[in-house]
C-alpha cells in the first residue's frame, strides 16, 4: 500500500503527519520524503543512513570530430538545450530534460550521454522504519528526477508513506501519482481552504481516493469543514493548536514519542485510511 | 529581465512553506508607498485573498506541448513507445498527458505522421488594481508545469507596471521551496527577505535558501516569525544568519491576529496596527526598506 501526504499550502503539517504516522505504525513501514527541495523528515526520525547515491540526469555530449553541424539536434530539442552556433554545437545541460531526442536524431552518431549530478539519494532505518529521501543540490532547477529516484524506493510488501512537497504542480504530481490514498493536510484559514481546493482539483485529475487532516483546527473559521461536507471528503483527523505540540515540533521531536496519547490517534488514522482506500 | 536602474524589487521567500510569507507581504503592502505588488507563488497564489484585486487585464499563459496520437493514422508500430523515456504512451497507444514531458521525440519520429503536438494552456496571468496599489498575479493550471516561465512573465508584468506608473518599488510574494519557481522568482532581484520560524525544520530550510541567494549573489535578509514559540531556537537561527553574513531584520511574535486578519480579508496592519505583531512588522519593514 502507498499512502501519500500532500497539502497545496506549505507549512500545514505534512511532515508531522508523515513522520508520526510512520513511527506510530512501527514495523513494516517505509517512509519516503519526496520534498527534495526542503526535506525535513530526517530531522524528526534521525535515521541511520546505510546508503548514499548521487542522482544524475543523462545529458548530451557532442563529439565535434564527428558533428557535421547539420542542426537536426537543435531542431528536435523543445527545450533549447542544444544549439549550433557558428562552427560548434553547444549544450545547455541545465535546460536538458533528458529525452534522448538529439542523440536519436543525430545522423553522425556524434552525441553520447554523460551524467549530470543533480542531488543526493539516501536510505536508512530508524525505529524499525525503513526510510529514504532525496536532496536537490542548491541552484538546481529540476526537482523531478530526484523525486523519481525516491519514488523508486517504494517497497511493495510494506506500508509506504510518501511526504510530498507543497503545491499542485509537477513535483507534487511525481510524488503522489499512482498511490492508493492521499491525505490532504490543511488548516482552517482562507489560505488553507484556497490551496486545499487546488489540491482536491489535482487529486481528482489523478483519481486518487483522499481524505483531509485539519491542523491547528481551532485557529480560523468553519469554511474548510463546510467545504469538506459539501464535497463529501472525509475528515480523518483534527489537531488543535497547542503550544506543547508546537514546541515538540520546533525541537524536531515526534508527537507519538513525547505525547504518547498521539500514538493511538495515528494508528486510528491509518485504520481509517485503509477503510476509505478499500471503499473506493 | 530589463529593468530601470531605479526600480527595486524585494522578494519574500522562506524555503519552508507556511512561515507567513503572504501575511507579511500583505502587511508590507499596507506600509510601503509607491509600489507594485506581485504574487509569484503561481502554484498556490494566496495574496489575492487579502488584497481582493479588481482584475483589469487577463492573458492566457501557453507554454509547452503535449503529444496526441491520432488513432486513425496510427499503425501501432510501437516506435513511439520504444523512444519515449517518460513512459507516457500506453500499450493501447494513448498518451498520458500527466507523464508526457512535451519533448516531441515521438512526434518527430512517427513514420505515419500520426502524432499531433498542440500547445498547452497552462494558466492565466492578471493585471489588477487593489486598495494597496497595482498588482500582477497569475494562476497556474492544476497539475500543470512550466511554473518557472509563468513566474518570470508575472514579474515582467509587475516591472512594466512599475515603469508605466513611475513607481520605484516592487514587492513580490515568492513560492516555497528551492527549485524552478523559486529560482525564477529571485533572479535579478534587489534583495530577498527570508521568513523563517524557530523550528529545526525552519532552520534547515532557511540554510538552504540562504545558500541559494548566495549562489545567485542576491542580498538576503532574514526575519523570524512566531519567534516566541521557541526563543532558544530563534537565537540559534539569528546567530547562524549573522555568521553567514545575512542581516537579521527582526522577530515577530506568535499572534492569532494573522489568522483573524486573513479571515477578515485584511492585512494585519489594517486589522490592528497597534498589535505587537503589527509593531514588529513595521520595524522590520523600516529596516528592510533602508537597505534596499
Amino acid at each position: 500500500m502507498i499512502i501519500s501526504i500532500a497539502s497545496g499550502k506549505g507549512g500545514t503539517g505534512k511532515t508531522t503527519i508523515a513522520t508520526n504516522l510512520a513511527v506510530a505504525l512501527g514495523s513494516d513501514v517505509n517512509l519516503l520524503d519526496c520534498d527534495v527541495e526542503e526535506p525535513n523528515d530526517h530531522i524528526f526520525i534521525q535515521p541511520k543512513i546505510t546508503r548514499t547515491e548521487k542522482v544524475s540526469l543523462k545529458v548530451p555530449q557532442v563529439d565535434m570530430n564527428k558533428c557535421s553541424l547539420c542542426g537536426k539536434c537543435q531542431e528536435i530539442c523543445q527545450f533549447q538545450a542544444i544549439v549550433v552556433v557558428g562552427k560548434t554545437t553547444l549544450t545547455f545541460p541545465e535546460l536538458c530534460h533528458s529525452c534522448g531526442g538529439c542523440m536519436e536524431v543525430c545522423p553522425e552518431n556524434a552525441i553520447t550521454e554523460i551524467d549530470r549530478e543533480m542531488g543526493i539519494f539516501e536510505a536508512g532505518t530508524s525505529n524499525g522504519v525503513t526510510f529514504a529521501y532525496g536532496r536537490l543540490f542548491v541552484g538546481q532547477v529540476m526537482a523531478v528526477p530526484v523525486i523519481e529516484r525516491v519514488r523508486a524506493a517504494v517497497q511493495p510488501n510494506k506500508v509506504n508513506i510518501i511526504d510530498a512537497p507543497p503545491g499542485t504542480s509537477c513535483p507534487v504530481i511525481s510524488s503522489v501519482k499512482d498511490t492508493d490514498f492521499l491525505i490532504l493536510v490543511t488548516e482552517p484559514t482562507p489560505f488553507g481552504l484556497n490551496d486545499l481546493k487546488l489540491a482536491v482539483g489535482m487529486v481528482k485529475i489523478l483519481n486518487i481516493p483522499h481524505g483531509i487532516v485539519i491542523n491547528r483546527s481551532d485557529l480560523g473559521d468553519d469554511k474548510v469543514m463546510e467545504y469538506a461536507n459539501e464535497e463529501n471528503i472525509p475528515i480523518l483527523m483534527e489537531i488543535p493548536f497547542d503550544r506543547q505540540i508546537a514546541e515538540t515540533y520546533s525541537k524536531g521531536k515526534l508527537l507519538v514519542k513525547e505525547l504518547p496519547e498521539w500514538k493511538e490517534r495515528f494508528i486510528h488514522l491509518y485504520e481509517d485510511v485503509v477503510k476509505y482506500a478499500k471503499k473506493s | 529581465m530589463q529593468k530601470k536602474a531605479n526600480i527595486k524589487e524585494l522578494i519574500v521567500i522562506s524555503g519552508k512553506g507556511g512561515t507567513g510569507k503572504t501575511s507579511l507581504l500583505g502587511a508590507f503592502a499596507s506600509l510601503a508607498k509607491d509600489k507594485v505588488l506581485c504574487d509569484a507563488d503561481v502554484d498556490a497564489a494566496d495574496l489575492y485573498l487579502i488584497l481582493e484585486p479588481d482584475i483589469k487585464e487577463r492573458q492566457v499563459f501557453q507554454e509547452g506541448h503535449t503529444a496526441e496520437i491520432d488513432p486513425d493514422k496510427c499503425t501501432e508500430c510501437g516506435l513511439c513507445r520504444k523512444l519515449c523515456r517518460f513512459h507516457a504512451i500506453s500499450s493501447e497507444f494513448i498518451v498520458d498527458p500527466i507523464n508526457c514531458e512535451g519533448c516531441g521525440v515521438c512526434v518527430y519520429f512517427c513514420p505515419e505522421d500520426a502524432i499531433n503536438f498542440p500547445i498547452k494552456t497552462c494558466g492565466e496571468l492578471f493585471v489588477s488594481e487593489t486598495r494597496c496599489g497595482p498588482m500582477a498575479h497569475a494562476r497556474l493550471g492544476i497539475a500543470e508545469d512550466n511554473s518557472g516561465k509563468l513566474v518570470t512573465l508575472t514579474r515582467k508584468r509587475a516591472n512594466e507596471l512599475a515603469q508605466k506608473r513611475d513607481l520605484s518599488l516592487i514587492l513580490t510574494d515568492g513560492p516555497p521551496g528551492l527549485a524552478c519557481p523559486v529560482i525564477a522568482s529571485i533572479a535579478g532581484a534587489t534583495g530577498v527577505l527570508i521568513v523563517t520560524e524557530p523550528t529545526l525544520s525552519g532552520h534547515h530550510d532557511m540554510d538552504r535558501v540562504v545558500e541559494l541567494a548566495n549562489h545567485f549573489q542576491i542580498p538576503a535578509f532574514v526575519c523570524i516569525n512566531k519567534y516566541d514559540l521557541n526563543v532558544e531556537m530563534t537565537e540559534t537561527i539569528e546567530v547562524y544568519a549573522r555568521d553567514k553574513g545575512v542581516p537579521v531584520m527582526g522577530r515577530i511574535p506568535f499572534d492569532p491576529i494573522f489568522t483573524k486578519a486573513m479571515v477578515e480579508k485584511q492585512t494585519i496592519i489594517e486589522y490592528d496596527s497597534s498589535s505587537r505583531a503589527s509593531q514588529a512588522v513595521k520595524e522590520i519593514w523600516e529596516r528592510v526598506e533602508s537597505r534596499l
